[in-house]
């Protein structure tokens, strides 16, 4: 358990996470629009976004079977009939004057989510609902020195609250909830989880407590945009809901903004008043029942997620809980890694793909699916190492060549540079003898007892060959020229 | 139930409707009627009916998930009072 230090002993921070993740579809919950980001303003807008006179809302199929489906990916309760309410707010980017959203029945229920620590640890944390909604416009503010611009292009579109019970006890935890909730979104393709872009954007409930006392008074930061602002606004805002405990006062309830220049969060004063959100249940639409068959169908296509994936690797690959998370995370990882492994040393292919791959990867910036060295090539690599046509030092460079120049073979470039491994026992004798020779005083100081000198005597073999010398073999006749 | 003057004020705000200090009062009594005459309903016990979600019988109708509206920019923003660029332009609301 981590607790912030404060002057009068430890505190105990407690957040609860909601998640507004985007439903990939090709049309809006309501309307036959478009949902694609990045165009022209108002470009993918229908007079039912915009909330034209007599226009009404017909349910999008696919946006519900895409819930269902997230819901079942978080083990969760769902509910065959469920209901659409107007939340009833106003604000510029609305042009409704409510959002279309579930209150009091939402399409699904109780789940969990299992957070992969860094440590390697687990720990399951309640997820309350998840409930579809109508996205609002976008204001743009910085356009004009008096006017507030609005593009309706994601008015409308299909939104999944997905709300986690208070479980979260750091920022670590929230961060790890978050890149875990992105993952199975992402496995199941429900959500693109794309941050940068606003498709999953998240709300911070955070409260202070001294360790088995209630739950302190509850503070929310608004419309989170990343995770690495996720646990940074947490961070600051237990600290300070710290500092005014300790200093005597009290936490009000209210919404808060982070501010990602001053990198604090702030009162948003204007939201206060604007809570009182009068739900009632949409006239417009009836309730939304779902035939259990069709649900049951939806459960028997759902791809293998995250965590099974990880507790098969770990089963059948023998792979740590560390290796395979770092795996798993990502299905494009995953895949790879498996097409890696196929028929070969998984803990070796493990080694490769987490370690000198993903480096080299982070390193140029690349994401698994636009690595130069495909899956089958780094496969092909570890071949080479296993039937001893290379070293594993030597396998290091012809990585870094693959790396280079993609499309050529591991065994290309073994032929062409000439790499292949020395196990002519004849020629690493003779290229051993004469580095005896030409190092009598050594080997006699060897013999006399300076056993560390045995490691100068591999590197000279090493280097006579170019490092192609089969190391178990240099060892071998070393042992026996020295010692013998 | 009885609405005070102060719950018309707050009502009226939350529904951005302007009303003079001197109505609240009539509106209220207003309201107060609406809200006497669908008490009456308390009398009657509804504990086992379900609530009517509409007068014909029928189910939510669905569409399938394909792009068939949109594309009209100029249409959408021709009655906006004011617009700018190809977006609504309404007066500066920030934080």
């Amino acid at each position: 358990m981590t607790y912030i230090q404060g002057e009068t002993g430890d505190w105990e921070v407690v957040i609860g996470l909601e998640v507004h993740a985007q439903i990939v579809s090709n049309a809006k919950l309501f309307s036959g629009s478009a949902t694609a980001f990045g165009t022209a303003p108002n470009s993918q807008v229908s007079f039912v976004d915009a909330a034209f006179p007599g226009m009404l809302p017909v349910i999008n199929a696919f946006c519900v079977e895409q819930a269902v489906r997230t819901g079942l990916g978080l083990k969760a309760q769902i509910n065959n009939y469920s209901v659409f309410d107007r939340k009833n707010y106003f604000y510029a980017d609305l042009p409704q004057g409510y959002q279309i959203s579930q209150y009091l029945q939402p399409i699904v229920g109780k789940g969990e989510l299992v957070l992969d620590l860094p440590d390697g640890s687990t720990r399951t944390v309640g997820i309350t609902r998840l409930h579809m909604e109508q996205d609002a416009g976008k204001s743009l503010h910085d356009q004009h020195p008096s006017k507030t611009y609005i593009d309706l292009n994601r008015s409308g579109v299909a939104l999944m609250e997905i709300v986690s019970e208070p479980d979260l006890r750091s920022a670590e935890e929230a961060g790890a909830y978050v890149r875990k909730l992105r993952s199975i979104l992402r496995y199941l393709g429900t959500c693109d989880g794309n941050m940068e872009e606003g498709s999953m954007r998240c709300d911070c409930n955070v409260s202070v407590r001294k360790p088995g006392q209630p739950f302190g008074t509850r503070c929310e930061i608004k419309n989170v945009n990343s995770i690495r602002f996720v646990m940074a606004a947490i961070e600051y805002e237990a600290r300070r809901q710290v500092e005014v405990l300790e200093e005597g006062g009290t936490i009000v309830q209210e919404t808060r903004l982070w501010d990602t220049t001053k990198l604090v969060t702030r009162s948003m004063r204007s939201k206060e008043e604007a809570h009182d959100y009068r739900y009632f249940p949409d006239p417009d639409l009836l309730p939304l029942e779902l035939d259990p068959e069709w649900v049951e169908e939806i459960k028997r296509t759902l791809p293998e997620l995250p965590d099974e994936k990880k507790a098969r690797f770990m089963t059948d690959f023998k792979l740590s809980a560390y290796d395979a998370n770092v795996l798993v995370n990502e299905k494009a990882k995953a895949d790879y890694f498996e097409t890696v492994a196929k028929g070969r040393d998984p803990k070796l292919a493990a080694n490769w793909v987490t370690g000198d791959l993903f480096g080299a990867l982070n390193k140029a910036g690349l994401e698994i699916e636009q690595s130069p060295v495909k899956a089958g090539d780094l496969g092909g690599l570890i071949d080479l190492i296993a039937d001893n046509t290379i070293s594993g030092r030597i396998a290091k460079d012809v990585f870094a060549i693959m790396f280079e120049t993609p499309g050529k073979t591991p065994a290309d470039i073994v032929a062409e540079k000439g790499l292949k491994q020395v196990t002519d026992t004849g020629a690493i004798e003779g290229a051993i003898d004469q580095i005896l020779a030409a190092n009598a005083d050594k080997v006699e100081e060897y013999r006399s007892g300076k056993d560390k000198l045995f490691g100068f005597f591999v590197g000279q073999a090493m280097k006579a060959t170019q490092g192609k010398a089969n190391p178990a073999l240099v060892n071998e006749i070393l042992q026996k020229k020295l010692n013998g | 139930m009885s609405l005070d003057k102060a719950t018309v004020a707050k009502i009226a705000h939350l529904a951005r409707i302007k009303v003079p200090e001197e109505e609240l009062g009539h509106l209220a009594g207003e309201l107060n009627n609406i809200l006497s005459f669908v008490e009456q309903l308390n009398e009657v016990d509804t504990g086992n009916v379900p609530p009517m979600t509409s007068v014909a019988a029928q189910k939510l109708r669905r569409r399938q998930d394909q792009v068939t509206d949109g594309g009209y920019p100029q249409d959408i923003v021709r009655n906006a009072p004011e617009a700018a660029e190809g977006y609504f332009a309404v007066p500066k609301v920030v934080e």
